[in-house]
C-alpha cells in the first residue's frame, strides 16, 4: 500500500481486494467481547475534521481505539483555523505533534491530496468536498460482498444527488473496479454530464429499479432546492423516493444501503430503512472494520520508527 | 544605462507599422528611433558621414529586432495588492520578457475608478516603472457594476481603455450605457466575459477532468453568453469593444462572425490559452488556477485558428502576479492567474515554429494591434518615436524557474517546462536591458 489513502482512483483493484479481505478478520474482532487489539499502540492519529460529521469522526475513532492509538480530535470550531490560520500552518503544527496518521475531513476538493504532499504523516481522506469519500466506498464495497458474496456482474443503481455526492464518486469508482454494473437514478439536475463509459443512466426510477440486485440511496441535502436541483421535497420523494412498492421492482433479494444520515419521507420511507432487506446498520458496524483495515495497512508514518 | 547614441547591426527588423521585413541596423539617438537601415532598401534619412562616427553598436546579427511589446492586459497590483507586486517589480518583469508598454487593469485597491488614483499610478510608473505604463479605468465605480465611472476624467488622466476585468458587468443596461457612453472618447470597453450565475463559483472547466477531480467547473458557455451578450450590445450601440482573454472555441466563432458583419470588435488570447490545457489541474495544482479556466485541446486548436486567420487581434499576458502563501491553499480557495510577463514571448514564438503564424503576424499581436486598439504610441520602429526595441534571440533556450522570475509572482504552471526564444535585450526608452533568468 501507499502512505495515504486519499482517493480510490489512486488505489488498485488488489489494493481494493487486500482493505477488504483485511477487513473480514478485523470484522471477526468486532464481534468479540473484548475488542480492543494493540496492533497499533504508540501510534498517533489527529482527526482533523473541518466540516461537521458526528457519524464518520465517531466510526474513525472506534477503529483508532480498537487498534489502541492514541488519538486526538481536531475540529474546527476549538481550532486556531477559524482565526484564520492557514492550512498549511495547522498540517505543520498537527505534525509538530508527531502524527503518524490524520484523517482529514474538508469541505474543500483536493484537500487531503494538499495534506498528503505535504506531510511526512499517512493521510485518510474522510471525505473531500464534493471529490471522493473513499472509506465509504469501501466500507459499501464490504457491506456488498457479505451480502452477495462476490461484486463482480451485480447490478447496482445509486439513487439521488450523483453530482453533488462524494460518497457516490468513490462508490462509482470502486464499483467499476470490482466489475459490477452501474445505474444512475435521479433527477437531471443532479447526474452529472460526463461519466465513466458503461454507466446507464435513469431519470424514470421505476425504470431503473427494474432487476437490480443493490440499492444504494444517497441522502439529498435540503439546501439543493433553493438553488433549483428539485422543486420539493414531497416532489423528490414522489419521483425518486423508495418505497416498499418501488423496492418490489428490484430483484427480491435486492439489499438496500444508505450512507446516512437519512432523510426518512423525503428519500427513504421508514418502512423500507426498516424493512429485512435493509443493511443500513451493517453498513455502520462494516464501516469500524474497513477503517481498522486501511490503518493497519497504510501503518502510519515511517518518522516514528 | 543610458546611451545617447546607438546602433543595433544585422538584426532582421520586423516593423508591421512600415511594411518593414529584412536584415537591417537600427539607430538610437537620445531615447528616440532615429533610422533604420536595410539592405538593399535604403529606409534612412540620416546622412552617410554619421554611420563612420565611433559610436556603440549591438549586434543583433541571429537575432530578430522587433518593436518593444505591447501588452495590454496586465495587473500591476499597485495600490493596495504590493505584496503580489507593484509598479517597479512589474514593469521590470515586464521589460525581462520584451514588454515596454503595458495596461494596467484597474482591480487595485483603491479601484482605479477616477482620475486621482490613474494620475497616482501614472506618477508612480514615472518614478519607479522602467517601461511605460498606460492605466485601464473601471467601467463601474468600485467596479460594482451598479454605477457608471467618470471616463471622461479618467481618460484626461491618461486612461486608455475602460475593464471591470475580473468583476464582469453582469448587468447589460450598464453595459449598453458603457458601450454607448464610451463613444465620445473612442476608448475600447474591455469585457472579462463571465456569467457569474451560470459560472456559480465553479474553479475549472467544466468536463472530464472536473469530473476526475471533484472540483466544480465552469461551463465554457458562462464566457461564450456574455461574448455573445456583448456582441450584440456593440452592435445595438456602435460601441468599440474588445473581449479578453478569449479561451473558447465558441467564444472565437462568435467573434469571427461579429467581424464578418462589420460590428466594432477586437479580441485578446493569452499564451496559456493556446499552450495548456485543463489537464494542467491534475493533482489539484493551484498554479494553472486561471480565470477564465484552462479549457481543452479543441479549444487551443480553434484559438490557434482564430489567431491565424485574424479573429483574435493581440496575445496579451493577463499577468496576474499572486503572492506564493495565497497560492499554496486548498484549490477551491486560491486565486486565479498566472505571472505572465516572463513566458509569453517564449510560448509565443512556438506558434511561429509550429507555422501558426508569420513572425509578421506574431509582431502585430504582440505590438502593433494592442497599441492601436489602445491608441497608444507604441508598438512601431517609426522615426522619432521612443526607443522601444525588442532584440529577439528565437534559439535560446532555457528552463522555467519561477523563482528566478523577476515578478514578485511565481505563480506559473509552466515552471521546469524547457523554453525556447526570448528578448535577449530589451530598450526601453533607449534605456538597454539584459534578459535574466
Ligand atoms: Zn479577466
Amino acid at each position: 500500500m501507499q502512505k495515504d489513502l486519499v482517493s480510490i482512483s489512486e488505489i488498485s483493484k488488489d489494493d481494493i481486494e487486500l482493505i477488504l479481505d483485511t477487513a473480514s478478520s478485523f470484522r471477526d474482532v468486532l464481534r468479540r467481547d473484548i475488542k480492543k487489539v494493540p496492533t497499533l499502540r504508540g501510534k498517533t492519529v489527529v482527526n482533523l475534521f473541518f466540516e461537521p460529521s458526528t457519524r464518520t469522526r465517531t466510526s474513525f475513532e472506534l477503529a483508532e481505539k480498537r487498534l489502541s492509538t492514541d488519538v486526538f480530535n481536531f475540529s474546527v470550531p476549538t481550532s486556531s483555523v477559524v482565526k484564520g490560520e492557514s492550512l498549511l500552518d495547522t498540517v505543520r503544527t498537527i505534525q509538530s505533534y508527531g502524527a503518524d496518521y490524520i484523517v482529514i475531513r474538508h469541505s474543500a476538493s483536493g484537500v487531503p491530496h494538499f495534506i498528503a504532499q505535504n506531510s511526512a504523516a499517512s493521510v485518510i481522506n474522510a471525505g473531500d468536498g464534493i471529490n471522493e469519500h473513499p472509506t465509504q466506498a469501501l466500507l459499501d464495497a464490504f457491506t456488498i460482498r457479505e451480502q452477495k458474496k462476490e461484486i463482480k456482474g451485480l447490478e447496482i443503481a445509486l439513487v439521488g444527488d450523483i453530482v453533488h455526492s462524494r460518497v457516490a464518486r468513490s462508490n462509482i469508482l470502486c464499483l467499476l473496479k470490482l466489475g459490477a454494473n452501474l445505474r444512475l437514478i435521479g433527477p437531471p439536475t443532479l447526474i452529472p454530464n460526463t461519466l465513466p463509459k458503461g454507466i446507464k443512466v435513469f431519470y424514470d426510477m421505476d425504470e431503473g429499479l427494474n432487476g437490480v440486485d443493490v440499492i444504494m440511496m444517497l441522502r439529498i441535502q435540503m439546501e439543493r432546492m433553493g438553488k433549483g436541483f428539485f422543486p420539493s421535497t414531497r416532489e423528490y420523494f414522489k419521483l425518486w423516493g423508495i418505497n416498499q412498492e418501488r423496492l418490489a421492482i428490484a430483484c427480491k433479494d435486492a439489499i438496500v444501503m444508505h450512507p446516512g444520515p437519512m432523510n426518512r419521507g423525503i428519500e427513504i420511507s421508514s418502512e423500507v430503512a426498516d424493512c429485512p432487506q435493509s443493511v443500513i446498520l451493517e453498513q455502520v458496524t462494516n464501516g469500524i472494520a474497513v477503517r481498522m483495515a486501511v490503518l493497519y495497512l497504510l501503518g502510519g508514518s515511517k518518522n516514528a520508527e | 544605462m543610458r546611451n545617447n547614441e546607438f546602433i543595433i547591426k544585422s538584426g532582421f527588423i520586423i516593423d508591421p507599422s512600415q511594411n518593414i521585413e529584412g536584415i537591417g541596423d537600427l539607430f538610437v539617438e537620445n531615447g528616440k528611433i532615429a533610422g533604420i537601415y536595410i539592405k538593399n532598401n535604403k529606409k534612412d534619412s540620416r546622412k552617410n558621414g554619421s554611420l563612420n562616427k565611433e559610436i556603440k553598436t549591438i549586434d543583433a546579427s541571429g537575432m530578430y529586432v522587433f518593436p518593444g511589446l505591447v501588452d495590454m492586459h496586465v495587473h500591476l497590483r499597485e495600490p493596495g495588492f504590493e505584496h503580489k507586486e507593484n509598479i517597479n517589480t512589474g514593469t521590470r518583469a515586464a521589460v525581462n520578457g520584451g514588454f515596454t508598454s503595458v495596461c494596467c487593469m484597474p482591480n487595485t485597491n483603491p479601484v482605479n475608478d477616477n482620475a486621482t488614483v490613474t494620475s497616482y499610478i501614472i506618477k508612480k510608473a514615472h518614478e519607479q516603472g522602467v517601461c511605460n505604463v498606460y492605466p485601464i479605468g473601471a467601467i463601474t465605480k468600485g467596479q460594482k457594476g451598479e454605477e457608471l465611472a467618470e471616463f471622461g476624467m479618467m481618460r484626461e488622466a491618461g486612461c486608455v481603455g475602460f475593464s471591470d476585468d475580473g468583476s464582469p458587468v453582469m448587468n447589460s443596461l450598464m453595459m449598453r450605457r458603457a458601450l454607448e457612453y464610451s463613444k465620445i472618447f473612442n476608448s475600447p470597453i474591455i469585457s472579462h466575459c463571465e456569467d457569474l450565475l451560470l459560472a456559480d463559483s465553479g474553479v475549472m472547466n467544466e468536463g472530464t477532468v472536473s469530473s476526475m477531480l471533484g472540483l466544480k467547473g465552469i461551463p465554457t458557455e458562462a464566457e461564450d453568453i456574455m461574448v455573445a451578450r456583448d456582441i450584440l450590445l456593440a452592435k445595438l450601440t456602435g460601441g468599440r469593444l474588445h473581449i479578453a482573454h478569449v479561451s473558447s472555441k465558441c467564444a472565437v466563432a462568435l467573434i469571427r462572425r461579429a467581424k464578418e458583419q462589420g460590428i466594432r470588435i477586437t479580441a485578446e488570447t493569452c499564451p496559456h490559452y493556446f499552450s495548456i490545457t485543463e489537464k494542467a489541474v491534475i493533482g489539484y495544482n493551484t498554479s494553472a488556477k486561471v480565470n477564465p479556466p484552462l479549457r481543452t485541446e479543441s479549444d487551443i486548436d480553434a484559438i490557434k485558428e482564430g489567431l491565424r486567420d485574424g479573429t483574435i487581434d493581440v496575445i496579451a499576458t493577463d499577468h496576474a502576479p499572486h503572492h506564493k502563501d495565497e497560492k499554496l491553499k486548498e484549490f477551491d480557495n486560491a486565486p486565479s492567474g498566472i505571472s505572465g510577463f516572463e513566458t509569453a514571448l517564449s510560448l509565443s514564438l512556438s506558434l511561429v515554429r509550429d507555422g501558426v503564424l508569420s513572425m509578421k503576424q506574431l509582431t502585430e499581436k504582440m505590438c502593433l494591434n494592442p497599441a492601436i486598439i489602445t491608441g497608444i504610441k507604441a508598438g512601431t520602429l517609426k522615426q522619432g518615436f521612443s526607443a522601444d526595441i525588442a532584440i529577439i534571440n528565437p534559439d535560446a533556450e532555457f528552463t522555467v524557474e519561477s523563482e528566478s522570475f523577476v515578478s514578485k509572482g511565481k505563480n506559473t504552471p509552466f515552471a521546469g517546462w524547457r523554453l525556447k526564444g526570448l528578448s535577449a535585450i530589451t530598450i526601453s526608452g533607449g534605456n538597454i536591458y539584459e534578459w535574466k533568468h
